[in-house]
């Protein structure tokens, strides 16, 4: 167990190299960078650009070095926990992006959440009930979920909120915590607004996962270790909860991984809708002005999520199931 | 039909006229009709078929796990528990998920299954699966159901229990499967134990110690034992009576002496006529149920008539193909390597059959893939004889996938099912481009009378097919490019008794035929023994003996060879296994076996020829 501890660890080294290099090139692969943008934008007003102070500003942010050695400087300040600075904000990133990171990682954790404890009981209900009315109806609203776009779905429950509340139910947070400090007060806010973006991003996750439970089911409900243990005397809640549900754990924990860049990439789109501080719409502005710095920071973060939701993933299933953990397939 | 007992104690377990139906979709379907026989206690009754007889089914309705599919139309299934005298249960009658059946499951009556692996939960440890039958019926709890799971797991068998009882079903293997298999249904001390298959997926010296497991604890415990199985030499050796079903009908039911000795009924008959059994006479002719006569074509004439492809006329060289020294060996999992094949060589001559038995994990199909050029040996070579005449190592190839093919044992994975038949069967005359259209379409034709199947079924897909006509359509196949040499690797081990006959007598025809040559590969010591000339014998990757097929039956020189040929049970109750003299799982290590065979670091004997072609592997003649 702990070299297998050991190995997976010693194997993320290596990968997020790997995606820090490519995110640098992403992020270098528009032509021109910050200043020639900046400068485009200064010409079309009409107003006339100081070569020397060009230059300047250049060798300043170093643009002038070679690319290989912006990304040295780049990766170095990384690992210190420097995220390099936003030509735009004309602010550290570190200071730009705040909270946002945070309120991200919450609202994903809690869209996860969401979507386990729906789909969970839901699907392991459609799957000992196969083929009932019970079956078909969960199946329909699942379809309808797996089918509504989630900006859709944010719209219609903004108006909603709007109508049935008289409250903007946008933001992760009432207008009068943003920028303040954390108090018990503002976390219960940002637990108010939490649940409209998590309903939002989380039904197609649901929706999703509920039919991969069920047809994991399935799959198990007949095997025959599961008659054994029929025959064996137990009763069928016992034997269901130790037996098949056991056995679909399995893909439901490996899916972890899956599920993680799903839900960010589709939050991404919700939190303009519903304009929340998360890392989405900040995103989408950097790179749009080559703000390269602030767009590398959010890429690598989002890729780091992703990476360490692989580990918590197959630790998970390492310490569930014995034939990761032991090695499978070599008999003694 | 059994020897009633005192009128006052009824057997322990009776079916009257018991009916069961599958509802599908297409409508109901009768699986079982008028199934009536008893097992007395401490009796062991075997039922006995071949697939879909519905022996399966009977057994579910006993322990009251039937598909949900399925229901029981009529009759009664009476239980009359030693442990309440005077009370008989009518399992028929009791709800499938009830409080009164499931005191009766895994306690009063167990079962095990066919597939030692999927029966046991691979997440659970053997400990946990085998006490929780003891926790569920309540019989006791914490250290001391861990106490009497640790007995039942040295009952059975393993020679450390404790660390039986915390090892995942994984890192057993299959016999210790199904010995894990027999202490978690046998903790609760049943009165009736349901073996459906127990045996069928083991190797046969497994096979042999799980049967003697069974028939030691049988007796110990005087439970009784219902034994499902399609082996008719397994039920000679372990059984009291047998009852023989066909198509979900009884056809005879009796004591073993009587239902071997006289059997009545023309299926069962037909059904001991189409075993092989050893020492049959050269020829004398299994009986199929329904035997398919060969007709070889103008087409398929042997080859030497063909003056284009024939050899130089003449040719003195008797040998199709040469192994000789192959090695091999496989990375395994934790470092190391594996050994799969050590130091094997024979040859092959032409128009015989050689016969090639092992175990699995013996190295047979790595050897049937080398000799196919699937893999290359690590080291030694396999030589064809005619690659001599081949210009060039290409013009080889080819030839050698003209003149060698194949025969798979799995009729049902080895055709591709979106192509019909007929463009599988004409495949191989297409990739090497024989013929046009008109002459593919005769041979094809010609090839289907071959192998007795009907020329208006090209058309349809390998779905629509039996096993036993997949796999005629497989031999079809091989046949096309007229080859001289044919692989066939465990090609009826998928397949009934009565259907195996009728492709071992078709092998056997064709061979006279076509003039072929075969190298059989099997682990079924009597299908071996019914078509090989000459038998070689592998054991752990290490060619042990080879001798032509009646010397190795009457003087098998080997230990393995010895302990292999003393495990097989035959069909018949005059000869039953001889549970006593059992060898012990040592004869199939290298390390293990006496000198002079002993094969291990310091010995590494070679093969000894012991007169007539007899071939040891030895240090000197024994």
């Amino acid at each position: 167990m702990l070299a297998f501890l050991v190995r997976r660890v010693l194997i993320m080294v290596p990968t997020l190299i790997a995606i820090s290099i490519i995110t640098f090139v992403i992020i270098q692969l528009p032509p021109g960078d910050y200043l020639s943008s900046y400068i485009a934008e200064l010409e079309s007003q009409g107003e006339s650009v100081d070569p020397a102070r060009i230059a300047a500003l250049r060798a300043q942010y170093g643009l002038d070095l070679s690319a290989t050695e912006q990304y040295l400087v780049w990766a170095g300040g990384l690992l210190q926990g420097d995220l390099g600075f936003s030509f735009e904000y004309q602010q550290p990133v570190t200071e730009v992006v705040g909270d946002r990171l945070f309120l991200t990682v919450v609202l994903n954790a809690a869209t996860i959440l969401f979507i386990w404890a729906v789909a969970f009981p839901i699907g392991v209900y459609s799957a000992t009930h196969q083929y009932s009315w019970g079956d078909y109806g969960l199946t329909l609203l699942g379809f309808i979920g797996l089918a509504t776009p989630n900006f859709l779905l944010a719209l219609v429950l903004l108006y909603l909120g709007n109508v049935w509340f008289g409250t903007s139910i946008g933001g992760m947070m009432d207008p009068a915590y943003i920028d303040q400090p954390w108090s018990t007060d503002k976390v219960l806010s940002v637990l108010e607004h939490l649940w409209v973006p998590v309903l939002v991003i989380g039904t197609s996750g649901t929706a999703g996962m509920i039919r991969r439970l069920r047809a994991n089911m399935l799959d198990e409900l007949h095997k025959p270790y599961v008659v054994t243990a029929r025959a064996k005397g137990l009763g069928p809640m016992r034997r269901l909860v130790k037996y098949p549900l056991r056995t679909a754990l399995n893909p439901f924990v490996a899916d972890i991984g899956n599920l993680l860049p799903q839900v960010v990439s589709g939050s991404a789109i919700v939190s303009m809708v519903l304009s929340l501080p998360t890392t989405g719409p900040m995103l989408i502005a950097a790179l749009q002005s080559q703000d390269m710095y602030l767009a590398g920071s959010f890429l690598i973060f989002l890729a780091m999520l992703t990476v360490v939701g692989m580990f918590l993933s197959d630790l998970a299933l390492a310490w569930l199931d014995p034939r990761i953990r032991l090695g499978a397939g070599t008999s003694r | 039909m059994i020897p009633a007992g005192p009128a006052a104690t009824p057997p322990l377990l009776q079916l009257r006229s018991v009916r069961i139906g599958f509802d599908l979709p297409e409508g109901q379907l009768i699986a079982v009709r008028d199934v009536s026989f008893s097992v007395p206690r401490g009796g062991v009754v075997a039922l006995v078929g071949e697939s879909s007889s519905g022996k399966t089914v009977v057994s579910q309705s006993i322990m009251g796990l039937l598909p949900r599919r399925a229901r029981i139309l009529g009759g009664e299934i009476l239980f009359a528990d030693p442990d309440t005298p005077g009370t008989v249960v009518d399992i028929a009658r009791l709800p499938a998920e009830g409080r009164r059946i499931r005191r009766l499951r895994g306690r009063r009556i167990s079962i095990i299954f066919q597939e030692p692996m999927t029966s046991l939960s691979t997440l659970h440890t053997v400990g946990n699966q085998v006490r929780e039958a003891v926790e569920v019926h309540r019989l006791a709890t914490g250290r001391q159901a861990e106490e009497l799971a640790r007995d039942m797991l040295h009952r059975t068998g393993f020679p450390d229990p404790a660390r039986a009882y915390r090892a995942y079903p994984f890192e057993l293997s299959g016999g210790l499967r199904q010995r894990a298999m027999i202490a978690m249904a046998l903790v609760c001390r049943p009165a009736l134990l349901i073996a459906d298959e127990p045996t069928t997926a083991l190797d046969v010296t497994v096979q042999a110690r799980i049967l003697k497991l069974l028939r030691d604890l049988q007796s110990e415990f005087g439970m009784a034992m219902l034994m499902i199985t399609h082996d008719l030499g397994v039920v000679a050796s372990v059984a009291d009576e047998a009852v023989v079903m066909f198509r979900g009908e009884i056809m005879e039911s009796g004591a073993i002496d009587d239902i071997y000795r006289r059997p009545g009924h023309p299926y069962l008959k037909a059904l001991m006529a189409a075993v092989p059994r050893f020492n049959m006479g050269r020829d004398e002719r299994l009986v199929p149920l329904r035997e398919i006569g060969p007709a070889g074509g103008r087409l398929l004439a042997p080859r030497d008539e063909d003056p284009a492809a024939g050899p130089p006329a003449g040719d003195p060289d008797p040998v199709v193909l040469r192994v000789d020294r192959v090695c091999m060996s496989y990375a395994a999992r934790r470092g190391g390597r594996v050994t799969a094949l050590d130091d094997v060589s024979f040859d092959v001559f032409r128009g015989e059959c050689l016969g090639i038995v092992g175990e699995s994990g013996c190295g047979k199909t790595t050897l049937a893939r080398i000799i196919m050029r699937a893999h290359e040996p690590e080291s030694g070579v396999v030589r064809y004889a005619a690659d001599r005449e081949s210009s060039g190592p290409v013009e080889a190839l080819a030839r050698f996938r003209r003149e060698v093919q194949f025969v798979f044992q799995d009729p049902f994975g080895s055709l591709n099912p979106r192509m019909t038949v007929f463009d599988i069967v004409s495949e191989p005359l297409v990739i090497h481009g024989i013929g046009d259209h008109a002459s593919r379409r005769a041979m094809v034709g010609e090839l289907m009378q071959a192998v007795g199947l009907d020329i208006r079924h090209l058309t349809r897909y390998p779905h629509s097919f039996s096993g036993g006509q997949r796999q005629r359509i497989a031999i079809a196949r091989a046949l096309a490019l007229r080859p001289r040499l044919l692989v066939c690797d465990e090609p009826v081990s998928a397949l009934d008794v009565s259907i195996q006959a009728q492709i071992l007598n078709l092998l056997r025809d064709l061979r006279g035929a076509l003039d072929l040559t075969y190298i059989f590969i099997s682990h079924n010591l009597a299908v071996v023994d019914y078509l090989a000339d000459r038998i070689a014998v592998l054991c752990a990757g290490r060619l042990v003996e080879l001798a032509p097929r009646d010397v190795l039956f009457a003087r098998p020189v080997h230990p393995y060879t010895r302990a292999l040929l003393s495990a097989v049970p035959e069909p018949d109750p005059d000869r039953p296994l001889d549970f006593g003299a059992l060898a012990d799982a040592r004869q199939s290590i290298p390390s293990e076996w006496p000198m002079p065979f002993r094969t291990d670091d310091r010995h590494r004997p070679g093969l000894v020829d012991v007169g007539d072609g007899h071939l040891v592997r030895a240090a000197h003649a024994p």
